[in-house]
């Protein structure tokens, strides 16, 4: 029983090895530097999709509001380092608990909210905050955005590049994917579950669901404004349509595309959506409704997501082969 | 000691439950049975603050926990059992098991997501009191299947396994045979018996009046909300009242 579950851990750090080792490898491999470019983006929706994932994959409590701390992540961030002679890296730390503290004190109002009423309450926090990117003009310069914005350094390497970016946004990536990967196997992983599960036996079996919810709800706020930050010092410019409800939605569709509670399926689900729009002109267009057509299909035909079905196609080919093994002996 | 006294619940214009008041002794194995609609479910929801009563006290050990949550509760050592099975589906069995140990380690989100030593200690001794708990209710081969995947029959011994992982001073069964074949309803007669020899005082909500007979030193009898009658098992069977009550259900 404990050799089994050992080995269960050891196959989840080797895949882990291998997934960082690919992502880490990748950029030798690529010479187009427009690539690049759109990989840097697949790192940092892979960061907000686990994000979010920790609140609505893990404690099944939806958001409809994230791009909110997506941008306060960015506009904190591009505000101190633009007005004000900020160390872009302070500046990331500063935004991330701004973000962290706003959601510790929405949280415990809102997550007492169920269901439809939740995702109202996220929903109405989005268009707040978006109103706010877009009203405050002398600190955010309104809808023409906030320019300027200084680079992340590190001694004597300047992320200004595609390449050093790759490395800035997936090492930070990477690093948030393994933590949230020992946080789903661990004590409070299973309480988060066991939430989303059924909250009132959480509750009976001694797990305190109102400050936990608070608790991860604040943590994906941390982690959803450290990628608004890497976004706005890797762009050195942002502007509030980045931030919207249809943003706040399209992070949604990704978790689900990919995956709930799957932390693999985020980095799918963001990789796909953040590619299609550069390959698929038409996407750029109708991509509200290809949202939509995706969600509604997904959840009727693929209900744990792309990676629930590779991993179900994956059981299917082992056991084939396994069978036609035992046949040749 | 567990003592409720006075409960009183009206939900709109309902009446559910109404001044019902008892009392159980330690290490006791008390029944509560009425016919359908007769509160005996709403009085557990009431007992392990899940509902707030409209009025009435709760007591614990002499402590008065009327209005506490149910996550205090739990760790003042009260669990309950659920009559519609609430199980953590997407989990493993020993996973729900291990969320009922969730009182008995401390772990917070920090050493959890950077497995500190600490935490990794702990849930090594999560891991195999969730398994022992397992062994003691007879699930032990069922470890590793999803909890929505378990027959019915199972999945209320895990219940009982999950709450047991509590180690409760008391816990409360709502219904935990409705559903079982006979040979299952035998074996959980055997199982409450065991938790009793544990320490353990039990409440059991239950329609099976032979296991209810076979198991409880106090029966109290709830109808329309009411305390009908509180006896042993054979005062309860001779009383007119109780046989009254439900000869006039069917
Ligand atoms: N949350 C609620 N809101 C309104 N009425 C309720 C609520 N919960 C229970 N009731 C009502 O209270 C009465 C008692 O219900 P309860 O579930 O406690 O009965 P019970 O004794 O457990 O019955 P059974 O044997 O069928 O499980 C019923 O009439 C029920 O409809
Ligand atoms: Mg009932």
């Amino acid at each position: 029983m404990l050799c089994k579950i050992m080995m269960k851990e050891k196959r989840q750090i080797l895949i882990f090895a291998l997934f960082a080792l690919i992502i880490l490898l990748v950029p030798l491999f690529l010479k187009g530097n427009y690539f690049l470019n759109v990989l840097v983006f697949i790192g940092i929706n892979t960061l907000l999709a686990v994000a979010l994932n920790l609140l609505l994959g893990y404690a099944g409590q939806i958001s409809l509001g994230h791009a909110a701390f997506f941008g306060l992540g960015a506009y904190v961030s591009g505000i101190l380092t633009t007005r004000f002679p900020v160390d872009p890296w302070l500046s990331l730390l500063i935004a991330a608990a701004c973000a962290a503290t706003l959601a510790f004190v929405i949280g415990f109002p809102i997550l007492k909210l169920k269901g439809h009423y939740l995702a109202m309450a996220t929903l109405g926090f989005g268009i707040i905050m978006y109103i706010f990117f877009n009203e405050t003009v002398d600190w955010t310069g309104g809808p023409s955005g906030l320019s300027g914005i200084p680079n992340l350094r590190l001694g004597p390497v300047i992320f200004d590049n595609d390449l050093n970016n790759y490395y800035l946004v997936w090492i930070i990536t990477l690093g948030v994917m393994l933590l949230s990967i020992n946080l789903s196997q661990s004590r409070i992983g299973r309480a988060l579950r066991a939430i989303n599960d059924s909250e009132v036996a959480a509750r009976v079996m001694g797990v305190n669901a109102r400050i936990l919810k608070v608790q991860i709800f604040t943590v994906s706020a941390f982690v959803s404004a450290i990628a608004g930050s890497l976004y706005a010092h890797t762009m050195t410019f942002i502007s509030p349509t980045s931030f919207g409800f249809n943003f706040s939605v399209e992070l949604l569709t990704m978790i689900i595309i990919g995956g709930l509670g799957s932390i693999y399926g985020s980095f799918l689900g963001a990789a796909i959506l953040t590619m299609l729009p550069e390959f698929l002109r038409v996407f750029r267009d109708f991509d509200i409704v290809i949202y939509g057509l995706m969600l509604i299909l997904i959840t009727m035909f693929m209900p744990s997501g792309l990676i629930g079905g590779l991993e179900a196609l994956f059981k299917i080919i082992a056991g084939k082969i396994k069978w036609s093994a035992a046949r040749n002996v | 000691m567990f003592k409720v006294e006075g409960i009183t619940q009206i939900f709109g214009g309902l009446t559910a439950l109404e001044d019902v008041s008892f009392s159980v002794a330690p290490r006791s194995i008390t029944g509560i049975i009425g016919p359908n609609g007769a509160g005996k479910t709403t009085l557990f929801n009431i007992v392990t603050g899940l509902y707030t009563q409209t009025k009435g006290q709760v007591y614990l050990g002499g402590k008065n926990i009327s209005f506490f949550e149910p996550e205090i509760l739990a760790r003042l050592g009260l669990v309950r059992t659920f009559q519609n099975v609430e199980l953590f589906g997407q989990m493993s069995v020993l996973e729900n098991v291990m969320v009922g140990l969730h009182t008995k380690s401390k772990s917070g989100i920090f050493s959890c997501a950077f497995k500190l030593p600490g935490q990794i200690k702990e849930e090594k001794i999560v891991r195999i009191k969730a398994q022992q708990w397992l062994e003691f209710t007879g699930l032990a081969d069922s470890a590793d299947v999803a909890a929505c995947n378990l027959p019915f029959g199972k999945g209320r011994l895990l219940e009982i396994s999950r709450a047991m992982a509590v180690e409760p001073q008391i816990i409360l069964m709502d219904e935990p045979a409705a559903g079982l074949n006979s040979r299952e309803t035998a074996g959980l007669a055997e199982l409450i018996r065991k938790i009793q020899a544990l320490g353990t005082t039990i409440i059991l909500v239950e329609h099976d009046m032979e296991l209810v007979m076979d198991v409880c030193e106090s029966i109290v009898v709830l109808n329309l909300g009411k305390k009908l009658a509180h006896g042993t098992p054979r005062e309860i069977q001779e009383n007119k009242a109780v046989i009254a009550a439900y000869l006039g259900e069917d």
